[in-house]
């Protein structure tokens, strides 16, 4: 239905929002727009480093792992999982939302809940990615000598792999995977941004977590809307977005 | 439901929807777009594409372009900006275009830093290969 037709309104002359939005969905909008432009800062230096250099991991060799799995080789498959939880945790958010335009209390309290725990979900699977990426053992070759690396802001061990000739010569078995080191740049663009998106999944979880407190105290009941639950929605759907170009920057190309 | 504001800045109330398919609708979407872009990218893990350059940056743009689809239908469905004023989104989604500057640029800079590296690395001065003299000023005893 259009809200714009409407003749003799004088939307500019002040009483009204001229958005016939409140206040505070306006400035939330205003703010997402703002974080967008951080997040795409940080998204565009990682694309100006990775055009500048000649040689860049593959993110199929580094992310392929699956917990339980061992060494098993399955590129994209756990952060696959991630990316559908945060989509589904974007849903019944929307659910949420949903209830609570039309009162329906039960309704709100059952998908924030959901909405945490997918949340929760998700901060966990990064966890997890984190530490196995820092506490993983790589042999690299650093000026002739044999280190054994993990993935951090200053070490990078998924540089060229050493030919199999030279491994020989070094006397080690050809079949061994030893790589010379990456860009120094990789795990600080990866662990800065992933957890700078980490850090807002947190905080989304601590307003969601504030949300459904206040949902089952009746705060909103008592005001008549639920718009709070609404703003904290796009919040969280800003989220679930920022993560779909994290994911497209990182682990897709 | 009572149709009245809920608070005195909002003119019009819009009756909210009446039942969630359109939001099911989007998940299937989002679901469908994420698996495709998941196929094209294990394709790229598996090397399915041989060692084809321009095929591999196709299918990269490819999948730039579903998740632009994806972002349209989180924003539009899921955040309702495409239920909002029309002015009001225009406020919001204007300064976004300055991003197209942004990427150009900078990935342009990027590519040229690669390029300049590659080429005249050694036939221009390198910072860390000049010497640097203490200044006599700087030299111990002497006073400035």
């Amino acid at each position: 239905m259009s809200t714009t037709t409407v003749q003799g309104t004088k939307w500019w002359a002040g009483g009204k929002s001229p958005f016939n939005a409140t206040y505070g969905k306006v400035m939330m909008w205003y703010f997402l727009m703002s974080d967008a432009f951080t997040f795409g800062a940080f998204l565009i230096s990682y694309g100006t480093i990775r055009f500048s250099v000649n040689f860049w991991p593959d993110p199929n060799q580094v992310f392929n792992a699956f917990p339980g799995f061992g060494h098993q080789d399955l590129p994209l498959s756990f952060v696959s999982l991630m990316t559908f939880i945060l989509i589904f945790s974007s849903v019944t958010m929307v659910l949420a939302v949903h209830e609570g335009r039309h009162m329906n209390r039960k309704g709100v309290e059952k998908y924030m809940i959901l909405t945490i725990l997918g949340g929760i979900a998700f901060l966990s699977c990064q966890a997890w990615e984190w530490t196995h990426l820092i506490t993983g053992e790589h042999k690299v070759l650093v000026n002739g000598a044999l280190e054994t690396w993990g993935t951090t802001v200053s070490k990078n061990p998924w540089g060229p792999a050493v030919p199999h000739e030279q491994l020989s010569a070094l006397g080690l078995a050809a079949s061994e995977h030893v790589t010379t080191p990456g860009p120094v740049a990789f795990g600080g663009y990866f662990f800065g941004i992933t957890g700078f998106h980490g850090f807002h999944v947190f905080t989304g979880v601590l307003v969601n977590t504030i949300m459904l407190i206040k949902t089952r105290l009746g705060h909103f009941d008592q005001r008549g809307h639920y718009e709070m639950i609404e703003k904290a929605g796009l919040y969280w759907h800003f989220v679930d977005l920022v993560w779909v170009f994290v994911f497209l920057c990182f682990y897709l190309i | 439901m009572s149709n009245h504001s809920a608070t005195s800045e909002i003119t019009f109330e819009h009756a909210p929807a009446e039942n969630t398919s359109r939001i099911w609708k989007v998940f299937w979407l989002l679901s469908v777009l994420t698996a495709a872009e998941l196929l094209l990218g294990y394709g790229h893990a598996r090397h399915w594409y041989g060692g084809n350059e321009g095929l591999i940056l196709f299918v990269k743009g490819v999948i730039c372009i579903l998740t632009l689809f994806k972002a349209y239908y989180i924003v539009s469905v899921f955040m309702h900006l495409g239920d909002e004023v029309r002015n009001m989104i225009m406020t919001i989604v204007t300064p976004l275009i300055l991003f197209v500057w942004f990427i150009i640029a900078f990935l342009w800079d990027g590519d040229s830093w690669r390029t300049l590296r590659n080429t005249d690395a050694h036939s221009r001065p390198n910072i860390e290969n000049i010497k640097h003299h203490a200044p006599a000023s700087a030299m111990p005893g002497q006073k400035p």
